[in-house]
């Protein structure tokens, strides 16, 4: 994966995250050009398009969109699956998510996904194992001090 | 100085802004706050503000003055500065950057923390954007904790060396001897990122993957426990255990078998496993499946197995959900070369996926459609493709028209057929043809003899409905000009001839040249073609008025024609008629443009190469050259459109022989071009893995002194030829480096 970006049907960015290291600048025009498409989708269309030279996977979820950018050997069916399981980790974690928690809470929203996706591909596929990390790290959150290296 | 707000409460604050003035005003102030506050060091709460920096990031603004507070974050002892101090890093920080190296000595400290989630922190920043340098400083430490017990650090590790790998290629070598066990892992998330980092070091380098060969028996086994096992709630995911693991290691099989017969072998009765045993009802299964069916065709399977592939992809053409229906499509665009026979099976799906409403699916199955066009279903394929031409989103029309032309031209089973659908897309879709079909269309009809009155009169009837498409008109034009003689006379043979005199032709004629729908190409088009009537018809006069008028027209196109025309009426009358009699047949020139679709769709042909076509192909390079005369000047190069077998055939006829038995030892290189200092040269190899392929390299320098902006690489070869994939690419060559070659393969 290259990126995802997930952002409302207003087009306002929620959450970014970058795999490939681009300027400032290329990101937010990517991210515009890129919004702008998805959004002028119809609803029936199907979940993929071609966009540059990339495979764009897409799919909303109440008023929000997620949206993956994958290569071209890539599987566009099991991306899919990997948005689903994203959604399925918010929704556990905040307890029925909604688009306001993601508002709020986006610095969670990003630790979370750190700990389902590293380097654009999944580092675990158990949910429990994925909500059982961020659990524990939460935890050392309320630590004083951690204990030297 | 008061606590800085939280950061809760800075977005609640943020959100009830109104306008965008008022939210920058309130981003101002947020962020002047910030800023002294960094400046007075304050420890407490600088990470509450880096986090609050990070939300406006988000929003649009400018954060960089927060990077090095993320670097002050991440060295502190608190968890949560680092949590936060290492989030800032990947968003405001990247390699572009000087201070990110700054990073390095604090992530080397945290890959050796004693909090497994420090160590997890530290290797999730560098495997999603450390540097080549930090990579190469860091890559010690990822492979020894490639190598720990502890599974959570173990997955994560895999992952940064993937991240590593792909950074410093070279470092692959010293991530080998880590991944001699990682297959015995039992820990699902290891195998998963395992599997991955595999993947990247077989696709990398062939050492590797002859290396790893050996693991094939072992994935087999894997894969074979995760869909034999029950059920595991820990990895189900509707009824399916572990899919995205199953979808990796299917990849890697994938890469693994290709090409190797016993490897191939060995994980066929495992792939026809997956294969049947799948559940379809849902996509998790479908993408299984999918990444099974891209697995069969890339390997050496057996040809019970690939047939059991294009079904499953047949059915998915026929499943309700579009996204599986897009990917059955793009899957059979892959395949449709190898496995023809079966393809066309479906081709009356495909051709109802046309139909579709989805932009994505018409389009794949469009080009579907023209791959498996052949001379047995032209008439039905192209009924279908004309329907499309005519309902299709103006996007298509022109990509649409040319799969027609170009499949017409291959496969057209009389002349009259391919005239009227030559003239149906011309008055259906005629704004959206490409420039280049006007003078094909042109020539097609002049070979075609004994069309020409009917051409002619069809073609005039549709001047008479609309002369607002521009290459329909000037290709009607043309024809009239040169059978107007045979309008008139009402020769007609294959339809009802329509009575039509002389003026009304000229009526028709001159009100292309009036018309405001007219271009000025057409205008000259039909300039010409009224001088050409001269002979043709009797009312020389009013032909002699017409042209006069235009003596003195704005346009200097047609201006000179038209005193040039007088002139031919003045003092060389008696050249008249020899100059403006019949055209003679043209050659048959290759044919320029989407060659994609020029490969021979599964019919029985003949591959003894047709050497007639080539000689006659020298004609498009010298275009090329006349174009680079009159633009003259260093700065820019236009397209140069080369025929790629010509130009060795203009150097001495080697290609006759290069293509005719494909032996291709000793071809030495040429100089293709080389004027206004650019220099094109083409060397010539056999392909390596497969003999029967011949690889052109081009090699493009500037030595001028400025830079050549727009150097547009196109290539057209003759149709008994195929190259893989459409090679349009722009450049810029920069003084005085040379451009890297690119590569052409010819089948």
């Amino acid at each position: 994966m290259q990126f995802m970006l997930l952002f409302s049907r207003q087009g306002k960015l929620r959450l970014q995250k970058w795999y490939v290291p681009l300027s400032d600048k290329e990101k937010k025009k990517i991210t515009r050009e890129l919004v702008q498409t998805v959004l002028a989708r119809k609803p029936k269309m199907c979940s993929f398009l071609e966009w540059r030279d990339l495979k764009i996977v897409y799919k909303r979820y109440a008023s929000l969109y997620f949206c993956c950018a994958i290569e071209d050997q890539d599987n566009e069916l099991i991306t899919l699956e990997i948005i689903h399981r994203y959604v399925e980790l918010l929704d556990k974690y905040f307890g029925s998510v909604c688009e306001l928690d993601i508002i709020f809470n986006f610095e969670k929203a990003y630790f979370i996904l750190d700990e389902f996706l590293l380097g654009g591909e999944a580092q675990e596929t158990s949910k429990k194992n994925v909500l059982k990390a961020i659990e524990q790290a939460d935890l050392l959150q309320e630590v004083r001090a951690l204990a030297t290296a | 100085m008061p606590a800085p707000i939280r950061l809760r409460e800075l977005i609640r604050t943020i959100r009830t802004a109104r306008t965008q003035a008022e939210e920058r005003e309130m981003i101002q102030k947020e962020c002047a706050a910030i800023r002294s506050s960094f400046r007075e060091e304050d420890n407490t709460y600088r990470c509450r503000n880096v986090a609050k920096l990070l939300y406006m990031h988000m929003l649009g603004y400018p954060a960089h003055f927060g990077q090095l507070e993320c670097l002050k974050l991440i060295a502190s002892q608190k968890f949560t500065d680092k949590r936060i101090g290492y989030l800032g890093a990947m968003l405001l920080l990247d390699e572009r950057q000087d201070v990110h190296l700054l990073m390095t000595n604090c992530i080397k400290n945290d890959l050796n923390h004693s909090t497994q989630y420090v160590q997890g922190l530290s290797l999730c920043t560098l495997g999603c954007m450390g540097s080549s340098e930090m990579c190469r400083d860091l890559a010690g430490e990822v492979e020894k904790l490639l190598k720990t017990s502890n599974s959570y650090l173990r997955k994560k590790a895999a992952l940064c060396a993937v991240h590593v790998i792909r950074k410093v290629p070279e470092l692959m070598e010293m991530f080998l001897p880590a991944t001699k066990n990682l297959l015995s892992e039992k820990n699902h998330g290891v195998l998963h990122t395992s599997v991955v980092l595999l993947t990247e070091m077989c696709e990398r380098s062939p050492d590797m993957l002859s290396h790893f060969r050996k693991l094939v028996p072992q994935l087999v086994r894997i894969l074979k426990n995760l869909i034999m096992s029950g059920y595991s709630p820990e990895h189900d995911v509707s009824g399916i255990s572990d899919p995205f693991l199953q979808v990796r290691i299917l990849r890697l099989l994938r890469i693994l078998g290709k090409g190797d017969d016993d490897s191939s072998e060995a994980m066929n009765d495992i792939l026809a496993q997956v294969a049947t045993n799948t559940e379809t009802s849902k996509n998790v299964g479908n993408a299984i499946l999918y990444e099974t069916v891209l697995t069969i065709m890339d390997i050496k399977s057996e040809s019970g197995l690939r047939v059991l592939a294009i079904n499953i992809l047949g059915r998915f053409l026929l499943n309700n959900d579009k996204n599986i229906r897009y990917v059955a499509l793009t899957s059979l665009l892959k395949t449709v070369q190898t496995d023809h026979n079966a393809v066309q099976r479906h081709r009356s799906t495909i051709v109802d996926c046309l139909k579709d409403l989805d932009v994505s699916i018409k389009r794949r199955a469009m080009e579907l459609s023209f791959a498996l066009v052949n001379g047995n279903n032209i008439r039905g394929m192209m009924k279908e493709l004309l329907y499309f031409l005519d309902s299709c989103d103006p996007d298509f029309k022109a990509d649409c028209a040319s799969g027609i032309f170009l499949a017409a031209e291959k496969y057209a089973p009389s002349k009259r057929w391919h005239i009227d659908t030559v003239m149906r897309v011309l008055t259906t879709a005629g704004s959206y043809v490409r420039d280049d079909s006007v003078p094909n269309l042109i020539q097609l009809i002049t070979n075609s003899v004994e069309m020409h009155a009917y051409t002619v009169q069809r073609l005039y009837k549709a001047l008479l409905d609309d002369i607002s498409q521009q290459p329909l008109v000037q290709v009607a034009s043309w024809c009239i000009g040169e059978y107007g003689d045979l309008l008139v006379s009402g020769q007609c043979e294959e339809e009802e001839p329509i009575q039509v005199s002389e003026d009304e032709v000229l009526d028709v004629l001159e009100g292309l040249l009036v018309s405001n729908l007219s271009t000025p190409v057409t205008r000259a088009y039909s300039l010409t073609a009224i001088m050409k009537l001269s002979t043709r018809f009797s009312s020389v006069n009013r032909i002699k008025k017409v042209v006069s008028i235009y003596g003195s027209s704005i346009d200097v196109e047609l201006q000179q024609r038209a005193v040039e025309y007088n002139a031919l009426f003045k003092k060389y009358d008696h050249m008249r008629p020899a100059l403006l009699e019949r055209m003679p047949i043209m050659e048959k020139t290759a044919t320029n443009g989407p060659t994609d679709i020029a490969q021979t769709n599964g019919e029985t042909d003949s591959t003894i190469l047709d050497t007639k076509h080539l000689p006659s192909i020298t004609h498009p390079a010298s275009q090329a050259n006349d174009l680079l005369d009159l633009l003259g000047g260093n700065d820019v190069v236009p397209v140069i459109q080369t025929t790629v077998p010509t130009k060795p055939a203009s150097a001495g006829g080697e290609l006759l022989d290069l293509l005719g038995d494909l032996s291709l030892t000793g071809i030495p290189p040429m100089t293709a071009y080389n004027k206004n200092g650019l220099k094109i040269e083409f060397t010539f190899e056999r392909s390596n893995p497969s003999p029967n392929i011949a690889v052109i390299t081009i090699h493009a320098t500037n030595s001028t002194e400025a830079d050549m902006t727009e150097f547009v690489f196109q290539a057209a070869v003759p149709k008994v030829c195929s190259f893989p994939s459409r090679l349009v690419n722009t450049f810029r060559l920069h003084n005085p480096q040379s451009i890297s070659a690119c590569l052409i393969s010819i089948l």
